[in-house]
């Protein structure tokens, strides 16, 4: 049997990514995921990696690129203010295609915000996460075991399509404790880093790791280019947990550690009598869209819970399409919605049904 | 089955450490668990608390509202959590803190003098374990060898004196 160890969620992302081969970390202290760093700090030197506090959130993004363009498994986390931050980085590295991770592990927002659990920068995350034509894949876990076997997940996926992908986490996941079992998850095969900068030993062509294009015609190229890969991406990669949708007349659709919260109103609603399922998207980019639209064709109505005031409703919406209505609740600010909440704002709406 | 617990107060108790312990030993026992800590200003001070949950089934939301189980050990965290808890559910007072009874009849209230009992029996310190000595004996949430042999392996060899310590404050706890 394999040994599961009691884990806090960013301690479980610094461990999973070590034991897929990350060998850098730049970092800089932000709750709530500063875990991430000290576990690192003490783990790297260990198994001859780098972890590396740089003066800010800005220097620890351009050392990620300058790590990333040598081939090496490597890494950044840090917290919404802290990934607001580190956008312009971000985008060049898109633009560079350099695959690596970047962990958000989000707190309540705008601003310095609070340090409570929110899910506020999805926009960010999946739309506004640096400047120009870019994509970032966007996985969110919604337990301390997937904290760890999605950032193996991640730093694969951002190696077999040449990007960088982000983990979307919350406080919450980051400082709760679970059981991870280390073993639990496979790995995947990945290309050789044959684009990588890492010395030519006179004995290839020089690899350049560049984002500027003064021709348009060259980089409406390279993006055409990147946005083929991105078309793969949304083929082959969509993830999602469906539960309880089968015969559901409402389907809660929710994410990461709120996704937990409606299990357990599913629960409690299914004893009241009330047919209600859940949609998790496990990639928030790519959106699973395709079976929300199947299950648009089953169910009576959709309910979006999240921790802001209403984000990913969006994309439930586009992938609804207009067959059934599309409803939102949520909390903000660092507010964790109850199950109390949940229970109710559903038994409402299917009041209404 | 399914148990909530809600573990409260002040910094420094051993509130973290409580929870963390009755995590752990549900790990032990292949049952599922979550153990959800408040964090921010309280780890430098002031209340502290956390929510444990252990259980046969897979464990949805890490928060509780209403816990089967309340340990309080100061009395801002009795008076803010004591409303909560779940009908038939059981609260534990360390009573050398917690000058006040539960008005409730709805559940059972259990009442410790453990930072006393800890002081006199030279334990300073070891009120939370106490208490949890107390808890093993009024659920049957944890068998008590196997919880008291899941808490000596879980204490490093640099710091073997805590074995006894621990021993001891369990002992007190379950047989006060």
């Amino acid at each position: 049997m394999a040994k599961k160890v009691l884990m806090k969620g960013n301690e479980a992302i610094a461990e999973a990514a070590i034991a897929s081969g990350c060998l850098h970390f730049f970092g800089y202290p932000i709750t709530p995921q500063t875990e991430i760093s000290e576990y690192m700090a003490k783990r790297m030197p260990k198994v001859g990696g780098l972890c590396l506090q740089a003066e800010s959130e800005v220097a620890a993004i351009n050392m990620l690129m300058g790590a990333a363009a040598t081939g090496s498994r490597a890494m950044t986390s840090s917290s919404s203010p802290g990934i607001a931050l580190k956008s312009e980085g971000i985008s060049y590295i898109a633009g560079c295609d350099l695959p690596c991770l970047i962990v958000n592990v989000q707190r309540g927002g705008p601003g310095l915000g609070g340090i409570q659990p929110s899910q506020s920068d999805y926009y960010q995350a999946t739309r506004g996460v640096g400047h120009g034509d870019l994509r970032l894949i966007v996985l969110a876990p919604s337990s301390v075991q997937e904290m760890a076997s999605l950032t193996a997940e991640a730093f694969d996926l951002a190696d077999i399509y040449r990007m960088p992908a982000m983990l979307l986490a919350d406080g919450a996941l980051g400082q709760m404790m679970e059981p991870v079992d280390f073993e639990a998850f496979p790995k995947r095969e990945t290309p050789e880093k044959t684009w990588a900068t890492n010395g030519m030993h006179g004995k290839r062509a020089k690899n350049i790791v560049n984002s500027l294009y003064i021709d348009p015609n060259v980089l409406e190229n390279t993006v055409r280019e990147r946005y083929e890969r991105y078309a793969l991406l949304e083929e082959n990669e969509v993830k999602y947990e469906e539960y309880m949708t089968d015969d559901a007349d409402i389907v809660l659709v929710a994410f990461g550690i709120t996704a937990r919260i409606c299990k357990s109103a599913i629960t409690e609603l299914r004893e009241a009598g009330i047919k209600v399922g859940l949609l998790r998207p496990i990639t928030l980019w790519p959106f699973p869209k395709k079976v929300l639209g199947e299950l648009a064709d089953k169910t009576k109505a959709f309910l979006s819970v999240e921790m802001s005031m209403g984000q990913m409703v969006d994309d439930v919406k586009l992938a609804v399409n207009g067959k059934k209505p599309v409803h939102f609740f949520g909390r903000t600010g660092g507010v964790i919605p109850s199950v109390e909440e949940v229970v109710s704002e559903t038994k409402k709406l299917a009041e209404t049904l | 089955m399914t148990t909530t617990m809600i573990f409260a107060g002040s910094g420094g108790q051993g509130i973290q450490f409580s929870g963390k312990q009755m995590a752990k030993t549900g790990m032990y026992m292949d049952k599922n668990v979550t153990f959800l800590p408040s964090y921010g200003p309280e780890m430098r001070g002031g209340t502290s608390n956390c929510t444990v949950i252990v259980s046969d089934e897979e464990i949805g939301s890490p928060s509780v509202s209403n816990p089967d189980l309340l340990i309080a050990m100061n009395l801002p965290s009795f008076d803010k959590f004591e409303p909560a808890v779940k009908a038939g559910g059981t609260i534990f007072c360390d009573s050398t803190l917690i000058d006040k009874k539960s008005a409730r009849e709805d559940i059972k209230a259990v009442y410790i003098p453990a930072t006393g009992l800890a002081n006199e029996n030279g334990l300073a310190g070891f009120a939370n374990v106490i208490i949890l000595g107390k808890i093993l004996k009024e659920t049957c949430i944890f068998d008590y060898e196997a919880f008291t042999n899941f808490l000596v392996s879980s204490i490093p060899a640099t710091k073997a004196a805590l074995i006894e310590k621990n021993k001891k404050a369990l002992e007190l706890g379950y047989n006060y």
